[in-house]
């Protein structure tokens, strides 16, 4: 198979406006009578279900969920990145392009990448438009703020629920959709199978999951916006019902799974407290522009702040190692996530850790909260406030910028973070991997298309911070109702596909099978410790540190666990009913297989790049070290069958403007 | 800790349900409450015999999908705070927690602790979104709008749509989930233009759909995790009785 991106020709910044005026057109008409299903309800998801709506598409549009606001990009704290400038601090379209690609460590697309930074300030233009509820400045105009892996302050935000607000805007605007009969909405539907009629995506299998029924959908197209699978981890800050399975399903009918090692690790979450824990939380980024990372200089100082002797205050300000700050003065504490992320587990692994676990470093807001304080003070006319007056004025300023998240961290922690430092340890955030898709966002399937962290295309080995709303909404407004009119104009003439054909009743009568062999095993072990056990695995193996031995050895301890599954589980009830222990039965399966797919394909990346550090390739002070010459490719999997080889496919990366050097942030 | 729960059990929508009790001795205080279903749920799938269906996502307080009433107050005793996110150190050793689903007729219950909400989704359709399709719309800095203006609807749009409002009103209305999202949106120069037409389809959607009438008790304020004001509902009577009175506006 020979992968072909289907890059435009031309200048890279003409790439996308040329493209756009030339590719093929859907005529208003022939929109009626075109069918296509969204599978998800996320920022991807609703935005270009909303979109080919309102376009004519007659569109199906799906989510597990009980309403399509549900979706976990409802849980997006900090912002949305836009090469707008209205700082006037030197931003472009250019310039984001440019961090974006250093910032994923030069292993993305660069038509991909510079097509999202030109419709990046459209983006925010549309959701004002919708009525997002942005910060604003006193003069009325849109406030920003700044982000990891940037010099600019280019991030728009709503509080720390950004992702809240634009999911609102997105679903307002598919619910008005809705409204008009453009849309008809499956809420409680979970799709388990793609269907393929002579070669192309034609519809979906789907459970209803209240009644348990499986349910034929057809369609000329179907988009997946689906999401990441950061859940494989089983401990990660993803909702609890994030997982991979759509996506799977459409690896295990051919399409390529694309550079599935790739994951990120977030610097800044509530550190693990118990055997118990089910999830992790997040502290936003935009935290970083405030909060300073620090663990004690004195191993002493950590045991004692371990055992619960002293406390994080206690430290003296010369006993302290700022080591963000220290080791990259440039970025200090506003460097990338997975360089932050590596930075702590270092102190951590040297014995510095502060949680009683030993893993968990300060974030600490004092400086800030003292900068503040005498800002509002001299603001208010009070010109020797004392320490209790500057602590007053500098909390509350704290609150109006972070409201929620000091909040959430003293529920969860029962700790106010503006009195005593937080406690912060890196978890799993994000997938910068996903399906493999063109420069139209389709996947090597024709007719199948995927948007937002369901496809691999823009963010390479790591995402900046606030780049994963951009990459949702772009996909889902400016580029799919544009690219999928160049498969769409093809099929005009194909009159609605009947859900009664042979390939219809075979995908159903498949997924009954699979679910039904889960009911039968009859075991002893419920779906969920199989889940934590496979998180285990891959954190310990797969995580923010790999090495080719521990990978081997986590590869066979997966299969292992595979083979477990299918001799002990034990699920629950039955098919033709409400049944969660049965969705997640089949969840964890397809988790199972995609993970010892990331193994095979950190494996087979003999080089550390972005959140793929392995052990074996870094420099003396311990920066990941890139083997351009080697690697500089997206690595596709095409299924290989039960206990088979997957096989790789190397669509190589050509950089024609930025020339891949040593990521630095120092 | 030791804590015992009686649990509202129902099969499906037809079954009458009743109350189970289930004794946990191991819980700890840094535990959430769904963490200790999920550990009651465990034991359960150990005995084969069926969990209790609760819905829970984000568990971070955002995605509005829990719908437990806790000790009689949805989303239980912590103001300001959804059951997700609340932590077993809010309680006592030896305590008996009660928790039930949301009631309310507009809510039917599908199993156990899960409901159907999907009533909301129609009163948004019906007029809760500013009509403009995507496309190239003017520069969003064409527009200044005062930043208390923009706080003061970003404080109603903050509403999760988890629906605990109805669920702690004793006419289960849903009158302060309506005017979250009126008024985030009449009080934006955006959302001005259909201001009338979106008050009155919305009002009239949410009572084809069962919910009762709002007789000011503000029980919804108090339990809402989102700490949404009924001020909204003071804005939303306004604007419905200008745009209902002497209006050429029909829906």
């Amino acid at each position: 198979m020979k992968l072909d991106g289907k890059i435009p020709a031309g200048a890279l910044a003409e790439k996308w406006t040329k493209y756009r005026s030339s590719m093929p057109l859907v005529a208003p008409h022939n929109k009626l009578r075109l069918d296509v299903i969204v599978v998800g309800t996320g920022l991807a998801g609703a935005s270009a279900a909303a979109s080919l709506g309102e376009l004519g598409y007659n569109v199906k549009c799906f989510t597990f969920h009980d309403s399509p606001r549900r979706a976990h990009s409802i849980a997006a704290q900090g912002g949305i990145n836009a090469a707008k400038n209205y700082r006037n601090d030197g931003d472009s379209v250019h310039r984001l392009f440019y961090d974006t690609i250093k910032g994923g460590d030069y292993r993305a697309r660069e038509a991909n990448v510079h097509r999202l930074a030109e419709v990046s300030g459209s983006i925010i233009d549309q959701c004002v438009a919708q009525g997002v509820p942005f910060a604003r400045e006193y003069g009325g105009l849109l406030d920003t703020r700044s982000f990891g892996g940037t010099q600019v302050q280019r991030t728009f935000y709503a509080k720390g629920q950004t992702g809240q607000q634009l999911l609102i805007g997105a679903y307002q605007a598919l619910s008005r959709q809705i409204s008009l009969g453009k849309v008809q909405m499956y809420n409680r539907h979970e799709m388990l199978d793609l269907v393929m009629v002579d070669g192309k995506a034609r519809g979906i299998i789907a459970r209803n999951l209240v009644t348990g029924k499986l349910e034929r959908f057809s369609a000329h197209a179907v988009v997946l916006a689906t999401g990441g699978y950061g859940n494989v981890f089983y401990l990660s800050t993803n909702a609890m019902t994030c997982n991979v399975t759509a996506a799977w399903r459409t690896v295990r009918r051919g399409a390529l799974m694309a550079n599935p090692c790739f994951t990120q690790i977030h610097p800044t979450c509530i550190p693990v407290s118990g055997d118990y824990q089910s999830k992790l939380t997040l502290m936003s980024e935009s935290l970083r522009n405030d909060g300073r990372v620090w663990a004690p200089k004195k191993k002493e100082d950590a045991q004692a702040i371990r055992e619960g002797r002293k406390k994080g205050k206690d430290i003296p300000e010369e006993d302290r190692d700022y080591f963000l700050e220290r080791k990259y003065p440039a970025f200090g504490n506003l460097v990338p996530r997975d360089v932050a992320s590596r930075a702590s587990k270092a102190m951590c692994d040297a014995g510095h850790g502060v949680a009683p676990t030993g893993l968990a470093v300060f974030m600490d807001f004092a400086a800030a909260i003292e900068r503040y304080g005498r800002s509002r003070a001299s603001a208010q006319g009070i010109h020797n406030p004392d320490k209790d007056t500057i602590t007053a004025l500098g909390e509350k300023v704290i609150d109006e910028k972070y409201d929620n998240l000091f909040a959430m961290y003293e529920k969860i922690t029962g700790e106010n973070a503006k009195k005593t430092p937080m406690k912060i340890y890196p978890a799993v955030h994000y997938t910068m991997g996903g399906l493999w898709v063109d420069y139209n966002l389709q996947t090597n399937i024709p007719g199948l298309f995927a948007t937002g962290e369901c496809n691999f295309s823009d963010h390479g080995a790591n995402r900046l911070g606030a780049s994963a709303l951009m990459q949702g909404l772009a996909d889902g407004y400016f580029v799919l109702p544009y690219t999928i009119g160049t498969f769409l104009a093809g099929e005009i003439s194909t009159p609605r596909i009947s859900t009664d054909l042979p390939e219809f009743a075979a995908a159903e009568s498949e997924t009954r099978a699979r679910l039904l062999g889960f009911l039968s095993v009859n075991g002893k072990q419920s779906v969920e410790s199989f889940h934590r056990r496979l998180g285990r695995i891959m954190w310990e193996y797969c995580g923010m540190a790999r090495n080719a031995e521990g990978l081997t050895k986590a590869r066979k301890m997966v299969q292992d666990l595979q083979a477990e599954f299918q001799s002990d589980l034990f699920v629950p009830g039955t098919l033709d009913e409400f049944n969660p222990e049965l969705e997640k039965a089949a969840r964890v399966a397809d988790f199972m297989e995609l993970g010892e797919l990331m193994i095979v394909d950190a494996l087979n990346r003999n080089e550390s790049c972005g959140g793929h550090f392995r052990t074996e390739y870094q420099t003396e002070e311990g920066e990941a070290m890139r083997d351009d010459e080697g690697y500089a490719y997206v690595a596709a999997w095409e299924y290989g069958g039960m206990g088979k080889e997957p096989v790789l496919h190397r669509e190589d990366l050509i950089f024609e403007t930025v020339k891949p050097t040593s990521r630095s942030y120092k | 800790m030791k804590i015992t729960l009686k649990v509202w059990r129902q099969k499906d929508a037809k079954d009458k349900g009743r109350f189970e009790t289930y004794k946990l001795d191991n819980v700890t205080e840094h535990m959430s409450f769904l963490e200790m279903f999920d550990v009651l749920n465990e034991e359960l799938i150990q005995k084969k015999e069926t969990p209790i269906a609760f819905e829970h996502d984000c568990r971070e307080g955002i995605c509005g999908t829990c719908s437990m009433v806790i000790n009689g107050r949805p989303h239980g005793p912590l103001q300001g705070t959804t059951a997700c996110q609340l932590h077993m150190r809010m309680f006592n050793d030896g305590d008996t927690i009660v928790v039930e689903p949301f009631r309310a007729r507009a809510f039917p219950v599908l199993c156990d602790l899960v409901v159907d909400r999907s009533a909301f989704d129609r009163i948004i359709q019906s007029g809760g979104f500013i009509s403009v399709n995507t496309g190239q719309p003017q520069d969003a800095n064409s527009l200044p709008v005062p930043k208390e203006v923009a706080e003061a609807s970003f404080s109603a749009a903050a509403c999760i749509g988890c629906g605990a409002c109805v669920a702690a009103c004793p006419n289960a209305s849903a009158m302060l989930f309506v005017s979250a999202k009126v008024s985030h949106l009449n009080l934006l120069p955006q959302g001005k233009v259909e201001a009338k037409r979106r008050a009155q389809s919305m009002v009239k959607q949410m009572d084809l759909e069962g919910f009762g009438n709002c007789s000011n008790v503000t029980a919804c304020e108090a339990e809402c995790p989102k700490e949404i004001s009924i001020k909204n509902i003071a804005r939303l009577n306004r604007e419905y009785m200008s745009s209902a009175v002497g209006s050429e506006t029909e829906v």
